[in-house]
């Protein structure tokens, strides 16, 4: 285990800055728009280790996500579990079904992979809405009494907060290891090679399963989070494409394959957007917005702020890893 | 023997790029595999390092039938090869790039252990001071001894090399030959595929020669230089060169 440096550090401390200021402000506003942002940044970071390491684009990560706050909600509201190993077990499950998932579909390589995510995100969602023990269209609303245990609904949201906050961390410490480790040189490598990576010895087929399992891990979680503070989950809201997007954009936005990046993306793209959903003229029109940003990112910008920054100004390289 | 390869064929539709082909490597020798373009040279290296798999025949290595096996584990038995392309990992560093060669081949080492042999590795091929370099930034010459770095760093048994010489300049020939000689002397078996001839003849002990998919010949260089049978696959009918030569 190499010793944390000042790239990790830094990003720690902000996250953690970031996510003290509605405690001690006691503000529910700045409450409700840090825990976006920490879901932001958590969510980023995940697809991160897939996309910016791996380089395998998964359009339809927020499949992970959904199945995540299905599995903790279900486990909540039917079988009485408790928020954190309810959260717990829903990462493992997200984590098991895209480690079996990526037996299949890792084996297609580009645009290929990108278009079967997509696939798999709709006909999960398509599934979901059809089983009806688990509310079908309709989803699955959490009955008043689930929150009695935290000490009434305000409780439980605080306590949302904390583990979201708790699992943004997790995933930036994770993400740094990774990238720090042998396991992380191998998914470099698939990234820039896949068959100079095997030939070299690189177990390609294992390590993609296992990259896609942890980035699908910690959606798993923040799902059950989220949902479990919202209080309901609907298969629309659940899988909705549309967060898929916004998950590539924030990684492309902040830089991908660095830790630095997604958090700076996810920070960077939920100011935007929520300048954008309040101002008069473009309330409508956010995610055109982000489309076009997105198109001169990958125009001008191709390894996003921090690649730009780091290409003009080489001393920040220790920072923005 | 090292490698063992037993009347292998591999079939890609109708064509038959490797027809029956049986040779053998004893340890610490250099053998050179000539033949005119197209004849399966780099076929042969997939078949052996397991990108294909052949319809026929076995391969064994270290006395362990490999045939087959995904390219990964053959990598960590102990055969490293080059690729005739080259595959720079370009956004990683040299250095990182050779260190991929060390943690995922025969020795499976740590990233510790890997660093100090890629600072070894790239001493010997003379890449130490680009070492920070992103591979992609690299010209050919040196990209091409990045290669040779990331497989040597991987401490093989047997390092298959495709067309390491092709493109350098007579000067960066003579440099890389020595190279060779050295990789050699170091314990390392090696199977080459070269175009240049005088190199190939000068460094090899035993030279295979590949035609059409088949093995037309095998033996010391000159022998194979003066083998009719090799002329003509190069140039045509002997007898007909000869009349023209004369002429």
């Amino acid at each position: 285990m190499k010793k944390p440096t000042i790239s990790l550090i830094w990003i720690v401390v902000a996250v953690l800055a970031i996510g003290l200021i509605p405690v001690v402000t006691k503000s529910v506003t700045l409450r409700e728009t840090v825990f976006i942002m920490l879901m932001y940044i958590a969510l980023a970071s995940s697809l991160n280790i897939l996309l910016g390491y791996t380089g395998y684009v998964s359009f339809g990560h927020i499949v992970f996500y959904g199945i995540g706050g299905y599995v903790a909600i279900s486990l909540i509201e039917y079988y009485g579990f408790s928020i954190i190993p309810a959260m717990i077990l829903a990462g493992i499950f997200s984590a098991i079904i895209a480690y079996a998932l990526g037996q299949a579909i890792l084996k297609l390589r580009g645009a290929y992979f990108a278009i079967a995510t997509i696939g798999v995100n709709e006909a999960i969602k398509a599934l979901v809405e059809n089983l009806e023990p688990i509310g079908g269209a309709e989803g699955i609303y959490l009955h008043i009494d689930a929150y009695k245990p935290y000490g009434g609904p305000e409780n439980a949201i605080w306590l949302s907060y904390y583990l979201m906050l708790a699992v943004t961390l997790a995933v930036i410490i994770v993400s740094w290891y990774v990238k720090k480790s042998k396991f992380g040189l191998g998914l470099l490598a698939i990234r820039e090679d896949e068959d100079a990576a095997i030939s070299l010895g690189v177990n390609t087929r294992s390590y993609k399963s296992l990259a896609y399992a942890l980035s699908a891990f910690f959606p798993g979680m923040v799902g059950a989070v989220f949902f479990f503070k919202n209080g309901n989950i609907e298969p629309g809201v659940a899988f909705h494409l549309t967060k898929s997007v916004e998950m590539i954009f924030m990684v492309m936005l902040g830089g991908f394959g660095t830790v630095a990046g997604p958090f700076i993306g996810a920070v960077a793209y939920e100011r935007i957007r929520g300048y954008l959903l309040v101002s008069e003229v473009f309330k409508n029109l956010h995610i055109a917005i982000s489309g076009v940003i997105l198109l001169l990112i990958v125009l001008f910008m191709p390894r996003g702020i921090v690649g730009f920054l780091c290409g003009r100004f080489p001393k920040l390289r220790r920072y923005l890893e | 023997m090292i490698l063992k390869v037993e009347g292998v064929t591999k079939r890609f539709g109708g064509l038959i790029a490797l027809n029956n082909v049986s040779f053998e490597v004893k340890r610490k020798e250099i053998v050179g595999i000539i033949g005119p373009n197209g004849a399966g040279k780099t076929t042969l290296f997939n078949v052996i390092s397991g990108i294909y798999k052949p319809e026929e025949g076995r391969i064994i290595f270290n006395g362990k039938d490999i045939t087959g096996l995904s390219p990964f584990k053959i990598a960590r038995l102990g055969i490293a090869r080059t690729f005739q392309i080259v595959k720079p990992l370009s956004e990683l560093s040299v250095r990182e790039n050779v260190m991929v060669g060390a943690c995922f081949g025969k020795e499976y080492m740590d990233l510790e252990s890997a660093e100090e042999v890629a600072d070894e590795v790239m001493k010997l091929v003379k890449l130490d001071e680009k070492a920070d370099l992103p591979a992609g930034k690299l010209n050919v010459p040196e990209k091409k001894r990045l290669e040779l770095a990331r497989a040597l760093a991987s401490k093989p048994d047997l390092i298959l090399l495709d067309e390491v010489l092709a493109g350098l300049n007579p000067a960066e020939v003579s440099e890389m030959v020595s190279i060779i000689r050295d990789i050699r002397e170091s314990g390392i078996t090696i199977l080459m595929i070269e175009h240049i001839m005088h190199a190939i003849m000068n460094v090899s002990d035993r030279i295979i020669v590949l035609d059409y998919g088949r093995k037309i010949a095998e033996g010391k260089p000159n022998e194979v230089a003066n083998d009719p049978k090799v002329i003509e696959a190069y140039l045509g009918d002997p007898e007909l060169v000869l009349q023209l030569l004369r002429r």
